[in-house]
């Protein structure tokens, strides 16, 4: 990382402090843990489109199944919906299975002239096959205790596997999607990416036999103390004590602090393998391909098989970011998965920070997150310092002050066209 | 004076020269032809002449008017017309189509140069309404010379309108293109296939390495037995 | 004999009308998105924001009228209000593009690039509309409401099944018919209209021809505003105005435009019509239907729907990831990909 590299994290480091001391540490430490997640978000784009040029914008549906790999790797098995629907929904996935082994069997087999029919024959044929299996099971499950549970439940363990396991689960998601949609120009597939993300999010939403739906997936185990026992707990009393300060804001400080810890080893091993692999050969060779993919191609190298690579890995990364997200959380919201909003502000912190440059990547995912949420109390405090002169009644100044929230959203568009046009290359370039 | 002199031109793409002091010049109701091996520069040597080319040395004369620093589309206005070799007609634009926007920039009533060129080509009529995407090669380089003729060039330059097609349809357009010459309009060409563009040539140059090399009439450059070695295949 | 025509009644009424409206409103949206695929060369993601943007200053001026106690009965006041929500509209796509897309054109930039760029616009336009208009349901509607009530309907036939057409869901389709037939009489006849195409076309040819670049850029804009306008305002009329709709419908419109053919402005209409359709038939619970039309013992017992309505908007997704593996041009060859 060069000189000047060095100089933005140290002014991000010292805004943070600032927020700590002006506001509280809990709400600084609650940046930072954001932070250290939005800069592993912006890793795993970086690496996609630093790395290969692919603008994907679906990010957010690896993160949800990341978020659900969550739920389904800590919460505990609910037997009494497994006994009941286990079977159906195990039938139904066969079905799945069978299906689209009969297509592909189909697309190779099958004359041309035929094929398209037949496809579509075989893919009716296995939908309601799927569905006649599924659809009662999905009822039994969902009415076992629809209020508390409603769902199948997880694998009850350790939710730290999840991070591994959430990546695992996005990896194998986007082979799939990189197999049939990598060989798209770049803009349609952003399109594309959107759109299957927006399909996966409405899987996680609406599937409540899963994941609860909108119902959400409270009280997910934590791999951090809770602030209940630490506050019940003596040697911390005496510890809060001896330092001389507040027992409760102190829980809420150490757990937040353990969480950072924690994210921090991840982005901190991320961060190594993803800058071995771009100084290695095999990342140069990335860069050419992006650089050039016709001459690359022409020189005998599989442009499509290296894009999957990337595609797939750069996903992974986003599903663990996904999983720990839901851990910080503590909870899995699907209707908090908001793909256009939060996948462009990732985008934006790639372009920002610099893309090509994962140092640049992080550096951005901290200021654009720093800068979305603290836009939101600067807004206030600017439309507050506009209509000071204005009466309590006034109907504008109520307005402006109303609508302060949304003046972040013209500011992240703003940094995204005016970074876009007079400093593409970011923060931190790419060397 | 010749009608259009383009002399000492030197210039490239931004990098080294391409064209060395190269000159081409054609007089009214002349076929000039540019002839020479791969990479010679001679469609180069035509784009300098039609301004798509940055040129740090010579000079281009219309008619006795100093055209060096016009642009392109300037140089239509004042009676050049130019049929590039790739991608030369609208191809989902129909045969009429394509035509009206060769005249885009009369803003008088181009009935009657439609009826010019059909005249000349004479299957554009039948296919008036077809897309040009759907006619033959040939078909559309009847297109693509007509589109070029609408605003009544004085000056007509091609960029190897025969690459590409068939024996046959070479002949056609080679016979097309001396009756646009009989009216009166300046050819100049730039060809691959250098034996019959020669023969219907008044004048030839031979470019090699963005040099001139051979300048004389074109039957006096098929008759010489060096340039027949070394680009008619003897 | 009734059954069949209340079998009929009731697809009309639940399927074909409001997948008719909805498809009129999609296919101005995606006319629009096309038209700057295919003559400015890029994904305009700010676009379903324009469309809220014409929306919003249309409702802005229906409000002034409606105060003013001007009115059109039975016809709604936004019509009156239209003009100057076009306006409105025409003026942020030139000055957008001016500020922000000229740059990268002139440079001659990576597609990709004035995507991203363009998803900046859709920031600062999409707080621009909550910071005026805040993000909840407006209305915006008077008029006539409906047509032909259910009530009346089942009156006049005797049939157990209504028919409810709304006035919005007419005035869609009779303007957007209007719409497009003015904006193909343009492309096909006018030599402004031939000049987009030749443009579009073959954009360096069209240059050599004198046609003015910075011209059809600016005819591109006002007239895709026009059309953002037109379709937001009447989707806010016919359904309701929330920006947050705005920017969930950009998918929709995005694949009806690929899905017709990128660049054809029929392809855009076809396209619109196929996403509107699919999207309420797969989701339609066919349950009535069937009871209808086949025999007693024959009646389903579930809802007999293909996919939730839940994934309403998970359809248009689905057609357009398939069309974009299967068929990248689109119905009618659109440019390839």
């Amino acid at each position: 990382m060069t000189r000047q590299g060095a100089f933005y994290f140290a002014i991000m480091a010292l805004l943070l402090v600032a927020v700590g001391i002006g506001q509280s540490w809990n709400v600084a430490l609650g940046i930072l843990n954001l932070c250290l997640i939005s800069a592993i978000m912006s890793l795993g784009v970086n690496i996609q489109w630093g790395y290969a040029g692919l603008f994907n914008v679906g990010i957010m549906g690896f993160a949800a199944l990341g978020g659900l790999t969550a739920v389904l790797v800590s919460m505990p098995p609910i037997t009494e919906a497994w006994a009941v629907g286990g079977k159906g929904i195990g039938a139904a996935l066969l079905s799945l299975l069978a299906t689209i082994t009969a297509i592909v069997l189909v697309r190779r087999y099958v004359p041309d002239y035929l094929r398209f029919w037949v496809t579509v024959i075989t893919v009716i044929l296995g939908f309601f096959l799927i569905r006649s299996l599924l659809d009662p099971a999905v009822e039994s499950i969902e009415s076992v205790n629809p209020a508390h549970t409603g769902y199948l439940g997880g694998m009850g363990l350790p939710i730290l596997f999840s991070w591994v396991l959430g990546g695992l689960v996005a990896a194998g998601a986007a082979w799939l999607i990189g197999k049939i949609a990598l060989g798209l120009r770049s803009d349609y597939l952003a399109i594309a990416t959107l759109g299957i993300s927006e399909i996966i999010i409405a899987i996680v939403k609406y599937e409540e036999w899963l994941s609860r739906g909108v119902k959400n997936v409270t009280g997910l185990p934590r791999p951090v103390p809770y602030e209940i026992e630490l506050i019940g707990s003596d040697w911390f009393i005496g510890l809060t004590g001896w330092l001389g300060v507040e027992v409760a804001a102190s829980a809420s400080i150490l757990v937040k602090l353990c969480y950072a810890a924690l994210f921090l080893v991840v982005l901190a091993i991320i961060m190594w393998f993803s800058e071995r692999a771009l100084k290695s050969p095999w990342g140069r060779m990335m860069r050419a391909i992006r650089d050039n993919r016709e001459a690359a191609s022409a020189m005998g190298k599989d442009v499509t098989w290296r894009h999957l690579q990337i595609f797939v890995l750069g996903c992974a990364v986003c599903g663990i970011a996904g999983a720990m997200l839901t851990t910080l959380d503590g909870q899995l919201t699907p209707s908090g998965y908001i793909p256009l909003r939060y996948t462009f502000l990732i985008w934006v912190m790639v372009i920002i920070g610099g893309s090509g440059n994962n140092w640049g990547a992080v550096l951005g995912g901290f200021v654009i997150w720093f800068l979305w949420i603290e836009a939101e109390p600067l807004g206030n405090w600017l439309m507050q310092a506009i209509t000071l002169y204005m009466g309590e009644g006034n109907w504008l100044k109520q307005h402006l002050i109303a609508s302060a929230a949304y003046t972040r959203l013209i500011l992240m568009g703003g940094i995204l066209l005016v970074v876009m046009r007079f400093s593409p290359r970011g923060l931190i370039p790419e060397r | 004076m010749k009608f259009l002199s383009a002399l000492n031109m030197s210039g490239g793409y931004g990098g080294a020269d391409i064209i060395h002091d190269c000159g081409i010049t054609v007089e009214k109701g002349e076929i000039a032809v540019v002839v020479g091996p791969n990479g010679a520069g001679k469609s180069t040597a035509m784009k300098a002449v039609f301004g798509m080319l940055d040129l740090h040395q010579g000079t281009v004369v219309l008619d006795g008017e100093d055209i060096t620093s016009m642009a392109p589309q300037q140089r239509v206005a004042i009676g050049m017309g130019f049929v590039p070799q790739n991608r030369n007609v609208f191809v989902s634009l129909t045969v009429q189509e394509n035509l009206e926007m060769g005249a885009y920039i009369c803003d008088y009533d181009i009935t009657e140069n439609i009826e010019q060129v059909f005249d000349l080509f004479p299957i554009l009529k039948e296919k008036r309404d077809q897309p040009a995407g759907e006619l033959s090669g040939g078909q559309r380089q009847q297109v693509a010379v007509g589109r070029a003729l609408m605003t009544k060039p004085k000056l007509l330059m091609l960029d190897e309108p025969t690459a590409g097609v068939s024996p046959i349809v070479m002949d056609e357009l080679f016979d097309r293109i001396l009756e646009i010459a009989k009216t009166g309009i300046a050819i100049l060409m730039v060809e691959q296939n250098a034996r019959q563009a020669l023969e219907i040539a008044d004048h030839g140059f031979v470019l090699v390495q963005g040099c001139n090399r051979f300048t004389d009439t074109g039957q006096a450059l098929l008759a010489d037995p060096e340039v027949r070695r070394s680009f008619l295949g003897g | 004999m009734t059954d069949v025509l209340n079998a009929l009644v009731l697809i009309t009424n639940f399927v074909i009308v409001p997948a008719t409206a909805y498809g009129a409103q999609l296919a101005l949206g995606a006319l629009g998105v096309t038209l700057i695929f295919g003559i400015l060369r890029f994904a305009n993601f700010a676009h379903g924001e324009l469309m809220a943007f014409g929306a919003m200053v249309t409702i802005l001026c229906t409000w002034l009228l409606q105060s003013m106690g001007i009115g059109i009965a039975p016809l709604p006041t936004a019509l009156l209000a239209l003009p100057f929500g076009i306006l409105a509209a025409i003026a942020m796509a030139l000055v957008t593009d001016r500020t922000v897309y000229r740059f990268y054109r002139v440079k001659r930039a990576d597609p990709i690039i004035l995507a991203i760029v363009s998803v900046g616009v859709m920031f600062v336009m999409g707080g621009l509309i909550r910071f005026i208009i805040g993000p909840n349901d407006q209305s915006f509607a008077d008029g006539a409401r409906f047509l032909i009530r259910a009530g009346e309907f089942k009156q006049m036939t005797g049939l157990s099944e209504g028919l409810a057409i709304k006035q919005s869901q007419l005035l869609t389709v009779v303007i957007a018919v209007m719409v497009v037939a003015a904006l193909f009489w343009f492309l096909q006849k006018t030599r402004s209209g031939k000049a987009m195409r030749a443009y579009s076309d073959n954009e360096d040819l069209a240059l050599l021809s004198g046609i003015d670049p910075d011209r059809v850029v600016m005819i591109t804009w006002i007239i895709t505003a026009t059309l953002a306008t037109i379709a937001g305002a009447l989707y806010g009329l016919d359904k309701t105005f929330k920006p947050f709709i705005y920017m969930q419908l950009l998918l929709p419109v995005f694949a009806s435009a690929i899905v017709g053919g990128v660049g054809q402005p029929v392809g855009a209409i076809l396209g619109g019509f196929v996403i509107a359709f699919s999207e309420v038939t797969i989701t339609y619970a066919y349950k009535k239907f069937i009871t209808y039309l086949a025999p007693e013992s024959w009646a389903p017992e579930g809802l007999v729907q293909l996919l939730s309505t839940d994934y309403k908007f998970a359809v248009s997704f689905i057609i357009l990831v398939a069309v974009l593996l299967i068929r990248p041009t689109g119905i009618i060859r659109g440019n390839v990909i």
